[in-house]
């Protein structure tokens, strides 16, 4: 199976994307491309951007009157920014992970099959497997799977982050955001997380904002360094780590502030 | 570091000062509400039997008789008024707490709430009988529950609405992030992690109207017979337990001690259960 000769495609084209918090310029002439089926890691100090970068991609800044972006954001060709996209189909396909775990106060089962049943209708059968694949996928069946009922609030944290991923996974997106997942776990949880997002991105394009540049560096095939708004630097992982063009990113990478 | 021994002793007396008259205001609090359950119990127990709940109330002279007709008229009215309250209640909360930041109309709502919350409710009864009963041309029991629920849905609002945004942001982001539309967010998620105080702000509605004399004074006035038909004149306890209570007669003293009693007792328990429906929430 030779992957080489099917050129990857850009899943989303961010173009002169101006964002704001009311009066405050927060992101500021971004150009960005996000690579289908790979990682694209955003790092950055506290108060880059990184964190608003990400919820403009599923538009998840709209539920907030006063948060509005300006320029292009292209999923597949499709400009999200356009006052007429259908918010909801589009968080369908771009489905989101937080840094605090958030079961649903309903039970394992119903916390993935919540957003299954939004859009697909399937048989009760169907939604079984369905369930069980997505558990499956987040290395979560094992443990749950005689507690299928019990309320998804009864897990670890580790367990509801797995869970968390397993309810994006199951409804089929195209892509994965995820805001610091694994800041608020445990390092056994959170190298669980990171080997998930290593199979995942076999079949989803993934991006991921992190404060741990060790993360970054194990987990990302892209990395986009971001400081004060500004996209400094972007590229493959590798260069930006080991050869990055800017002396600003060296200096954040070195560890020499931030 | 250098104690300062005066200092430091000052505010060690100063404490245990404070600390002293804190305790001493809590048990007189607490010893009033154990007075009133004494003498509630001391007098109502001696004429609480069966003959309660199968007679109905004596006419004016005669021995015997119970409080059927009151405390089925009560139930009648008290019921209606929560099967009412509730839908109107939680669907104002809801709305209040999803929307409630974003435009005037919700702000203005959430006032008048507020208003309504602390009218008086002889206020409300007066209300009621102007609006209804002077309609109608007619006492009723319907009336009585209109004016009941007038007094029980802005609690309900309340609790809903402050309910509803104890529940964290993050959890209503999680559900859009999946695609969810907003009522689905509100209704399946938020209003599902709400659940136990939304219950419980129905139960302490519920309590608070069980005991409300005014309103049913110039509504559903009283009647001395048994009857279930809201058209008209229902008996109820509270009134009538003003009645019986002011009157010269011995054992209507006695069925208004009972009354109270047996009013006491069952806002007694649904305050117990609406702290037994929480707790197991807070358990998880």
């Amino acid at each position: 199976m030779s992957e080489a000769s099917v050129e990857p495609r850009n899943a989303i084209e961010v173009r002169n994307l101006n964002f704001y918090y009311g009066g405050f310029h927060a992101l500021k002439t971004v150009n960005l491309d996000i690579i289908e089926r790979k990682v694209t890691a955003f790092i950055g100090p506290s108060g880059c951007g990184k964190s608003t970068l990400l919820r403009t991609l599923n538009r998840m800044y709209s539920l907030y009157p006063g948060q509005r972006a300006e320029g292009l954001i292209s999923f597949y060709g499709q400009n999200i920014l356009d006052e007429k996209q259908d918010l909801n189909l589009l968080r369908a396909r771009i489905g989101m992970l937080f840094q605090k775990p958030t079961p649903f106060p309903m039970s394992i089962y119903d916390n993935i099959a919540f957003g299954v049943k939004l859009y697909e209708k399937l048989s009760r059968a169907d939604m079984d497997e369905r369930v069980q694949w997505a558990l499956s996928k987040a290395a979560l069946w094992n443990e749950v799977k005689d507690k299928l009922k019990q309320s998804g609030l009864s897990l670890s944290g580790g367990q509801q982050q797995r869970l968390c991923i397993a309810r994006s996974v199951a409804v089929k997106p195209s892509v994965l955001l995820l805001d610091e997942p694994t800041a608020s776990l445990d390092p056994i949880s959170t190298g669980k997380v990171e080997e998930l997002v290593h199979e995942l991105k076999k079949d989803y394009t993934i991006a991921i904002v992190t404060h741990n540049m060790q993360q970054a560096a194990r987990c990302s095939d892209f990395t986009a360094y971001m400081y004060l708004g500004e996209l400094m630097e972007y590229g493959a992982t590798e260069q930006i780590f080991f050869k990055p063009k800017r002396t600003e990113t060296e200096d954040y990478i070195t560890g020499r502030f931030g | 570091m250098q104690l300062n021994q005066s200092l430091y002793n000052q505010r060690r007396r100063k404490n245990a000062a404070i600390m002293a008259f804190s305790g001493v205001a809590s048990l007189i609090g607490l010893a009033v509400l154990v007075w009133i359950l004494f003498v509630l119990f001391s007098n109502g127990l001696y004429a609480l039997d069966w003959a309660i709940f199968t007679e109905d109330t004596p006419a004016p002279g005669t021995p015997g008789g119970g409080l059927r007709n009151a405390i089925v008229g009560s139930l009648i009215m008290v019921g209606c008024a929560v099967l009412i309250s509730t839908p109107i209640g939680v669907l104002a909360g809801i709305y209040l707490a999803e929307f409630g930041d974003a435009n005037k109309t919700a702000s203005v709502t959430r006032f008048v709430n507020e208003v309504m919350l602390s009218a008086p409710s002889v206020v409300l009864g007066l209300f009621v009988f102007a609006v209804v009963v002077m309609t109608m041309g007619n006492f009723s029991g319907y009336a009585g529950m209109i004016a009941l629920s007038l007094i029980a849905i802005p609690v309900v609002i309340k609790t809903t609405e402050n309910m509803m945004r104890m529940i964290p942001g993050s959890l209503r982001e999680a559900a859009f992030a999946l695609g969810a539309p907003h009522w689905k967010v509100a209704t399946m998620v938020v209003l599902r992690g709400a659940r136990a105080g939304v219950i419980t702000g129905v139960l302490l509605a519920l309590a608070r109207i069980s005991g409300e004399t005014a309103p049913l004074l110039f509504t559903a006035l009283n009647n001395q017979f048994f009857t279930l038909d809201m058209n008209g004149p229902m008996a109820n306890l509270p009134v009538w337990i003003y009645h019986m209570a002011m009157s010269p007669f011995d054992n209507w003293n006695e069925l208004a001690w009972a009354g109270a009693l047996l009013i006491t007792l069952t806002v007694l328990a649904i305050n117990i259960t609406a702290r037994i429906v929480f707790r197991e929430r807070v358990k998880v």
